[in-house]
Parts: C-alpha cells; sequence; structure tokens
C-alpha cells in the first residue's frame, strides 16, 4: 500500500465582523453594487497607511484558541509580493515569514472522532478583490468590495491519509467557525479550501479552486487515483497546481511549477509589532462561548442524548440551536425532539443545503412548532404516523401543530404532500399487500382503504388512489 | 501697503496679518507674483494653485474683519512636495506613472496645514518618488540653486528648499528619507528639520520607504520650523507608527499661552550646558571647506555655556550600505502598485495582456527609480533576504544603539548636512555610487530614528554650507534651542539675488 499524505489551506473570511482588516469599509460585500464598499486604504491608493482591525486580531485568537494553538506573545505582519490584477497595492498582507513565527497561532491541534490532525499555522490576512469574468475575452472586471476583507487561513500538517477524514475535519472546523460566531459559513465563498496530495515519496500536487466542502473529497479521490495510476505505469508526478473542474469531476493542470515563487517576504514596516501579552490571553480564554466538543459533552450529561444523535446535532450548529430552542420551550422530553430532529426533520432538508446555505432556509419550521408536536405525541393526542404528517405540513406553511390537526379532522385532506405521506407509512407497514397490488390492480383498493383508515376517512379518496397508483407504478 | 512681503519669514506674515499690518490677499498676491516672476529660473514648482491660494487668503482676510479666530498660521504661504497628498490638487511624485493623480484625500499634515489656515501655493519638485540627492531626477527637469541657477539645489526635496530660499514661500514641507529635507536645505541655505520617527503622521505621504521617513519642514528661521511642527506633529489614528508619539511643546512658551498663539520663540530659558559631541568620523571626512566652516561656527558656539568635544560613531561604515538595502528593499514593494489601472497617466489598456500591458506602462518610471526596484527585489529574494535585508536591519540596529548610548554622554551631536558643496548640474548623474556616498551624514538620523536639523553655517565660494545637529528620539526641542543659540550668534541669515 503506497501511503497518501493530504494537507490543508483552509482561508475563512471572518464575516461576523463589521469592518475590513486595515479600514473601516463595510465587510459584507455580498449582493453589494460593484465597488460601492471601498476607500483610498483597501483601494491601496498612494499614501495611505493599514490600520489593524483590533477585532480581527481578537477573532483570529479565538479560532487559534478553539484549534489548540499556541499564541504568541507577540505577532507580526508580512507583505508577499507579487503582481496580480485582484491585488491593489500588488502585494498582500499577511503574517507569513519564512525566518520566525509571526502567525496569530502556530502548532495546534484538531480531533475528529477517533483520529486527530496537527495545525501547523494560522494567520491573518487580506482578501484581493473579487474578477469577474464575463462572456468576452476582451476585458475582466475588478470589484474591489472584497479587497481587504479579512481571511484566516489555516494550515494543517500533511496528516490526513483519506479523503473521508478531510471530509470529518472540515465538518468539524465549520461547527467551531459557527459556534465561535466569527464565520457564518454557509455564505458563498466564505470559506475555501486547497489541498496538497503526495504520494510516499512523490511530488506535491496542489488542488485549487474545489467549490464546496463536499467537492474536496470527490477531488481528493479523483486525484489520489490519479497520482496512483500514473505511478502504477511509471508515469512521473509532476510538482503542478492543478483545478478542480467541477462539471467533469476531475482535477485538470494549472500551472506547472518550474521552480518555488519566491514571494520577496518582509515585514509589513507599517504596522507596529502587535504584543499580546498575557492579560489579553486570559482575558480572551474567559469570553471564549462553548465549543463543539463541550457542547456534545453537554449534551450527552444534561439531556442524556446518545452519542450519535448528539454528534449529529452538535456537527451542525443551526440543528443544535433547533434542539436546545425546543427544549427551553418544552423541557419534558429532549430525547423524543432529538430524534423527531434527526431522524425526520433532517429529512426535509434536501442535500445541497447540507453543502452550504443555511439548513433551515426554505423550510418554515420553528422550534415552538416542534415543542408543541412533541408535546401532543407525549399527552397521546396523535401517533406517530399522524405526527410526520403535521410535521411535513408544518414545513411548508409554519401552522401551529394543533391548527394543523384540527384542519385535518373536521375537513378533507386533498393535499397531495400529507396523503403521501400517509401512503409512505402505510406502505412501509403493509409490505406483502404492495407486493399482491403490484400483481393485482384490485388490491390497490386494500391500500386505500388503509390509507383511508390512517386519515380517518377524511383524504380525498380520488387522490389517494391515483397517488398509490403512481406509487405503485414507480416502484416496477 | 510694504513692498516686499514675500521675504517675510512665517513667524512674521502671520503676525502681520493678524494685527492687520496687512491682509493675507495682499500677501498671497506678492507671492505669486515672486512665484511668476522667478520660477521660470530656479523651477521649484511642479504645479501652483493661484485660486485656491487667492480664495484661501480671502476667507482668511474675512475671518479676521469679522473678528473671528485663525490660526497658528495665518496667511503663510506654504509650499508642499509633491509627494504629499492633497485633495483635488494633482500629486504627481515628479513621476510620469502619476502624471494624472489627483488625490481624493488629504495628508494629514495637510489638514493640520489647512487648519491653522496656512495657504497653499502649491505643488514643489522633487526626484521622481523622492529617490535622489540633486532633484534631476524629476519628469519635470531639475530645480535650480537659488544662490547659482548651474548649481544643483540638492534633494530629494530641491523644491521645498529652493523655493524657501528664493522667497516664494514662507515656508515648505518636505519629506526626509535619508537626508531629503536636510540636504537640499544644507544646499539652499535655509533650515530644514528631520523629525523623530513617528512624529509627524505619514498618511498621505506617498511612500518611499516607510520604515525610514519623516515628512519634515523648511524654513528660513528655526522659529519658522518650530512653528511647522506644533502644527504638524502629534499622534494621527490614520498613521500606526505614530502611536507612541507625544506632542512639541514649546519650552519656552509659557503654559498660559493658548497653542493659537505663535510661540515668539525667545530665548530667556536657553537650554544651559549643552554637552556637544563633534562626530569625528563625519567631520573628517567632509571637504575642508565644509568642515572649515564647521569649527568655526562650533568655535563660536563654545563660548556661550556649552561644552564640545570630539566623538566617534564606530557603526557609521555599515550606514550607507543598510540604508541603501533598506530603502530599496521596501521601495521595490511600496512601487509595485503603480501598474496604471486605477490611476496614473493616459494610456489604454485596450488590445494588451495583462502582464504585458503591466510591463509596458511600468516602463515609465525614471532611470533612477527602476534601479532602486530592481536592486530592491534583488535583495529581498529567496536566497538573499539573509544575506543582504537580514544584515541590513543589524547593522541598522547595531547604529541605532550606539547613537543611544552617545546620546547618554550628549544633548546633541553635530556633524556636516553634506560632505561637499553644492556642485554643479549633471556631476554625479551618471554614477549612482558616488551619488550615493553624499548621503553618509545624513542616513544616520534615519536608520536612528532620532531628529536632525541642518541649519546654515557660512558660505564658501559663495555657495551653502550646513551643519547638522542631531538628538536623541522626541528631543526636537533641544535641537530648536541649539539650533537657534546658532543661529543668533552666526547671525548668517541672508537671500540669494536672482
Amino acid at each position: 500500500m503506497v501511503e497518501v499524505k493530504i494537507g490543508l489551506e483552509i482561508h475563512c473570511q471572518l464575516t461576523g465582523l463589521q469592518s475590513k482588516l486595515f479600514c473601516s469599509c463595510q465587510c459584507d460585500y455580498r449582493g453589494e453594487e460593484p465597488n460601492t464598499n471601498i476607500c483610498p486604504i483597501c483601494l491601496g491608493l498612494p499614501g495611505t497607511l493599514p490600520l489593524l482591525n483590533q477585532k480581527a486580531v481578537e477573532f483570529a485568537s479565538m479560532i487559534s484558541l478553539a484549534l489548540g494553538c499556541r499564541i504568541p506573545d507577540k505577532v507580526m505582519f508580512y507583505r508577499k509580493n507579487y503582481f496580480y490584477l485582484d491585488l491593489p497595492k500588488n502585494f498582500q498582507i499577511t503574517q507569513y515569514n519564512a525566518y520566525g513565527i509571526t502567525s496569530m497561532g502556530v502548532e495546534g491541534k484538531v480531533d475528529y472522532g477517533v483520529k486527530s490532525t496537527k495545525i501547523r499555522r494560522l494567520q491573518l490576512e487580506e482578501d484581493p478583490g473579487r474578477l469577474i469574468y464575463e462572456n468576452t475575452s476582451f476585458y475582466t472586471l475588478i470589484d474591489y468590495n472584497r479587497a481587504g476583507v479579512t481571511l484566516v487561513e489555516i494550515v494543517t500538517e500533511p496528516d490526513f491519509t483519506e479523503p473521508k477524514d478531510v471530509r470529518r475535519f472540515l465538518n468539524k472546523i465549520i461547527s467551531i467557525l459557527e459556534h465561535l460566531g466569527v464565520c457564518e459559513t454557509s455564505l458563498d465563498g466564505s470559506v475555501r479550501c486547497d489541498a496538497n496530495v503526495s504520494l510516499e515519496g512523490g511530488k506535491k500536487v496542489e488542488i485549487k479552486n474545489v467549490g464546496s466542502f463536499g467537492d474536496v473529497e470527490k477531488a481528493l479521490s479523483y486525484e489520489i487515483t490519479r497520482q496512483k495510476t500514473m505511478s502504477v505505469r511509471d508515469i512521473e508526478i509532476r510538482s503542478e497546481t492543478r483545478h478542480w473542474d467541477d462539471a467533469r469531476k476531475i482535477t485538470k493542470q494549472s500551472r506547472v511549477k518550474e521552480e518555488e515563487e519566491d514571494y520577496r517576504y518582509f515585514p509589513e514596516p507599517d504596522i507596529p509589532t502587535v504584543v499580546l501579552g498575557k492579560e489579553f490571553l486570559s482575558s480572551l480564554k474567559g469570553r471564549m462561548p462553548e465549543l463543539p466538543d463541550e457542547r456534545k459533552i453537554r449534551f450527552l450529561r444534561e439531556y442524556k442524548l446518545s452519542d450519535h444523535v448528539s454528534q449529529v446535532l452538535i456537527d451542525n450548529k443551526e440543528l443544535a440551536d433547533f434542539f436546545e430552542s425546543t427544549v427551553k420551550i418544552y423541557p419534558s422530553s429532549p430525547n423524543e425532539i432529538a430524534n423527531w430532529i434527526v431522524s425526520d426533520l433532517l429529512g426535509f432538508i434536501d442535500d445541497s443545503k447540507k453543502e452550504g446555505g443555511s439548513l433551515f432556509s426554505g423550510l418554515k419550521i420553528e422550534a415552538k412548532h416542534m415543542a408543541e408536536l412533541v408535546g401532543m405525541i407525549d399527552q397521546n393526542i396523535i401517533n406517530r404516523n399522524i405526527a410526520k404528517m403535521i410535521l411535513s405540513q408544518i414545513t411548508k406553511t409554519g401552522e401551529m401543530p394543533s391548527y394543523v390537526l384540527d384542519k385535518m379532522n373536521t375537513s378533507i385532506i386533498d393535499s397531495k404532500a400529507i396523503i403521501s405521506e400517509a401512503i409512505e407509512s402505510i406502505f412501509k407497514s403493509e409490505k406483502s399487500a404492495v407486493r399482491d397490488a403490484k400483481q393485482n390492480p384490485n388490491a390497490a383498493n386494500f391500500l386505500l382503504g388503509k390509507v383511508m383508515q390512517l386519515t380517518r376517512g377524511r383524504a380525498d379518496p380520488k387522490i389517494a388512489l391515483n397517488l398509490i397508483k403512481t406509487k405503485l407504478a414507480i416502484m416496477e | 501697503m510694504p513692498n516686499h512681503l514675500y521675504r517675510l519669514t512665517a513667524d512674521e506674515v502671520a503676525s502681520g496679518i493678524k494685527n492687520g499690518d496687512f491682509s493675507a490677499q495682499e500677501y498671497i498676491s506678492q507671492i505669486l507674483e515672486r512665484i511668476e516672476k522667478i520660477d521660470v529660473k530656479i523651477k521649484a514648482f511642479i504645479a501652483v494653485d493661484k485660486q485656491g491660494a487667492v480664495e484661501k487668503a480671502r476667507s482668511i482676510d474675512k475671518r479676521i474683519r469679522d473678528g473671528d479666530r485663525t490660526g497658528r498660521l495665518s496667511g503663510v504661504a506654504v509650499g508642499i512636495k509633491d509627494n504629499i497628498c492633497t485633495k483635488d490638487l494633482k500629486t504627481t511624485c515628479a513621476s510620469k506613472m502619476l502624471e494624472g493623480y489627483i488625490p481624493p484625500y488629504d495628508a494629514t499634515v495637510i489638514k493640520k496645514l489647512k487648519e491653522s489656515d496656512a495657504i497653499i501655493v502649491g505643488k514643489l519638485n522633487l526626484d521622481e518618488f523622492a529617490m535622489g540627492s540633486t532633484t534631476e531626477f524629476s519628469n519635470y527637469g531639475p530645480t535650480r540653486n537659488p544662490w547659482n541657477i548651474n548649481y544643483v539645489a540638492g534633494g530629494s526635496s530641491g523644491g521645498s528648499a529652493a523655493s524657501v530660499a528664493a522667497l516664494e514661500c514662507a515656508i515648505s514641507l518636505g519629506s526626509d528619507t535619508g537626508g531629503s529635507v536636510r540636504c537640499p536645505a544644507s544646499f539652499c541655505s535655509v533650515v530644514g528639520l528631520k523629525p523623530t520617527y513617528g512624529c509627524v503622521s505619514r498618511s498621505g505621504l506617498i511612500s518611499y520607504s516607510n520604515s525610514l521617513e519623516q515628512i519634515g519642514s523648511i524654513g528660513k528661521t528655526v522659529c519658522d520650523v518650530e512653528m511647522i511642527m506644533n502644527t504638524i506633529a502629534g499622534t494621527d489614528e490614520n498613521d500606526s507608527t505614530t502611536k507612541a508619539t507625544r506632542p512639541i511643546t514649546t519650552a519656552t512658551t509659557p503654559n498660559t499661552v493658548s497653542l493659537d498663539r505663535i510661540p515668539k520663540y525667545s530665548r530667556h530659558q536657553k537650554k544651559r550646558n549643552i554637552r556637544v559631541g563633534l562626530v569625528k568620523e563625519l567631520i573628517e571626512g567632509a571637504e575642508p571647506a565644509v568642515s572649515k566652516c564647521i569649527y568655526s561656527a562650533v568655535d563660536l558656539f563654545e563660548g556661550s555655556d556649552c561644552k564640545c568635544e570630539d566623538t566617534s560613531m564606530q557603526s557609521i561604515q555599515y550606514a550607507l550600505a543598510a540604508y541603501y538595502t533598506i530603502a530599496m528593499a521596501e521601495a521595490s514593494s511600496n512601487l509595485a502598485r503603480y501598474d496604471n489601472i486605477r490611476y496614473g497617466f493616459d494610456f489604454s489598456p485596450e488590445g494588451y495582456e495583462w502582464n504585458t500591458y503591466f510591463a509596458k506602462v511600468r516602463n515609465n518610471f525614471g532611470e533612477e527609480v527602476k534601479r532602486r526596484i530592481i536592486i530592491g527585489s534583488y535583495v529581498l529574494s529567496a536566497g538573499y533576504y539573509g544575506k543582504y535585508y537580514l544584515k541590513a536591519q543589524k547593522a541598522r540596529e547595531m547604529i541605532k544603539q550606539e547613537i543611544t548610548s552617545l546620546f547618554e554622554m550628549y544633548d546633541v551631536l553635530i556633524a556636516p548636512t553634506m560632505p561637499i558643496l553644492p556642485f554643479k548640474f549633471g556631476e554625479k548623474i551618471k554614477d549612482p555610487l558616488t551619488m550615493y556616498q553624499i548621503d553618509i551624514d545624513t542616513v544616520v538620523a534615519n536608520l536612528a530614528g532620532v531628529p536632525a536639523i541642518s541649519i546654515p553655517v557660512g558660505f564658501s565660494d559663495c555657495l551653502p554650507v550646513g551643519m547638522q545637529i542631531m538628538a536623541n528620539e522626541m528631543e526636537e526641542q533641544t535641537l530648536f534651542d541649539v539650533a537657534s543659540t546658532f543661529e543668533r550668534i552666526l547671525d548668517i541669515r541672508k537671500s540669494p539675488e536672482i
């Protein structure tokens, strides 16, 4: 077995800040008219000087602490010199320095499941402008609204050996960032990940331009297969940068690295050394919010949830928050609530949203709905099947469960969704009848009867029968 | 109306206008007339803002008529080196690369000058991006020395010194990275100060070498320079490197006098028992004509309550190499932004791929600037960084330490400002190394971050000689005390015939 080595470079925008890293311009550029949140400083106009955002230093220190990094007493800023059209000054202010430790955090470690990965360093730097290529080769547009937005770069050691571990690690990082409240990770482009992959003893290949975290796993798997295939055929693996082609799901060569690029790093003379000191650190430690690991332990202890259910909730801060808001309203059955969230509510969330974007966007359900629903189950007002139908309705309408139930009790149900929900549960409980019905269309009537029974005769039979027939047809 | 108002010092102008002896408009019209008449010979100005100057003068006069308060520099004509940003007024750095650049903001020093009712009459010539010691490297042609127009005015703030010497403005601002204020002040026989690093905000000063440069002031008298410092010095939230500074207080001004009043530089409280160190290496290293002037000035000074002795600075041998290495390294990065995309000169990028366009426009830097960008890039590149840049920083640290220990023994150090007399145009321009070497006396103060002032101490063959006084960090007051004593006992102030 050839050993695979994977290291990551994660860039995370500190969207929790109000202003940019070195000026007072608004840092939220999304949806804004291009080149409106700019000033002489972030445009790099002659004579301007960077003014360090203190809050950014604080946020980066919080991330460092959360990732188990050591925070040096003094940190410095460095210039990374290179020419590119999205860089207003043709250098980027960062913290990397090949000659000593000047970054916000170093030598951290992050556990995820049974494995862990070491963090090499964590540094503050400025985002460049945004390049917009239109459908023409004649010009490129530049939006400087993003120029100067605060980035935290997290560099790991090449500790990963499997793409699926990378995925787990990234989930953990996202959850930590969310819990710290420093980054709204669901915003497009707020967290970006580049990866380095090499086979044992082989040259390093850098993969860039991976759009989503789900694709990082795919890109890595593809790249490892590619390198292994080449290695088997004795083709030399070159040190290069490859881009992830999202449409074709492959990595493509973008640039061969003839030699290491020379960025001519040197200390930024306009930003004096930042002395953090013990007082700063101890006050920061006192103000750290609860982190995912601590929260999980609390969930296990306080709510007696299972390890698995706790983990699913914690992995996504939105779910964990939704759970706790519900428990706050209805404290009697935390376990029941957690199960409903993990096994049923999650089913209404489509996969695309799990990749990024707010989990609950488009769903009208709130904690008060879930609290009442579980309460109604506890008091035997409704059974689980009815509850599922009600849940489906709430997510679409945002009506209270008791109101939905009243409507169900008095009116004919003509909602295809609710009837489908009932059919779904009958199909599960009446497996042999379903088999019969596939052979004999008349047997479908038996299933219809069951659906009518479940809905206490209120389902519109015509719609129900049609849905049953459609479902049977699909199954063949 | 008195004639020759343009001859007055800033101190005299401000009190004359405030007392109603003459109006700001009368004064400024004489200044503008003077510029029109003689700047064709001197070429100190890149641009004159006639309209702005007249408007400002009118508003000052109105406020004085209305009995309103006016600022410390009421009506005083100020010239600004053209690497300091002035809102709505072209700021070119004497470079083709910024030919069409109009800053959207005022440098902090400009805001402060405007608040104290100085009148900005125009922008002054310099070596391109302040890189040079003669103002010969200007895209607008060289500035001439008012004492002999066949000679260089010094640099890089050649326009700032020549304009004050030629009575085209009362005072001016320059910038001093390795002597750029003091050198032309010396060559033009005016007073020029490079303040302590961090004492004056650099916000709006177009950077050549951030860790070395300071905005400096030029005037006909020490008192005028002190007036400018009282206006522009101080902490600025737009420049993080000013954070540690404290405002200059005029020891000679009683506390009861409001800061707005002009601090009359009376000598009642002259600092006593001044300990003076004469930097042997620098005085002896200068041309005999220069060292002779310095020694005779010091001889006169010794009579007045002070103790002078020879001293030595071992680390001076590393000063030039350290200075040029650091300055060029920082310059190579600072000047990277000039790609003509967002501002610059008129040259359409249409039809060019970015890299080609970029290379083409950057070819419009002058020879000296290109030389410094190339050397600066070289000393920062991987493999050479440790050999050059880091070593230069170590040498800088040594120099700083040595000078700090010298200031435990002496209140001030005295050296020539320039090792040679002003020279003719073209004499050194073809030999960069010789040109760099004449900065030997001035770079020390920049490397150490300490204040230094150049004052006129005499003439040799009708060419000015300047003397440099250095003091410890934030000891500008000591400089003013010593410099004004020299000024009084030498009593050599005069203006050139043009």
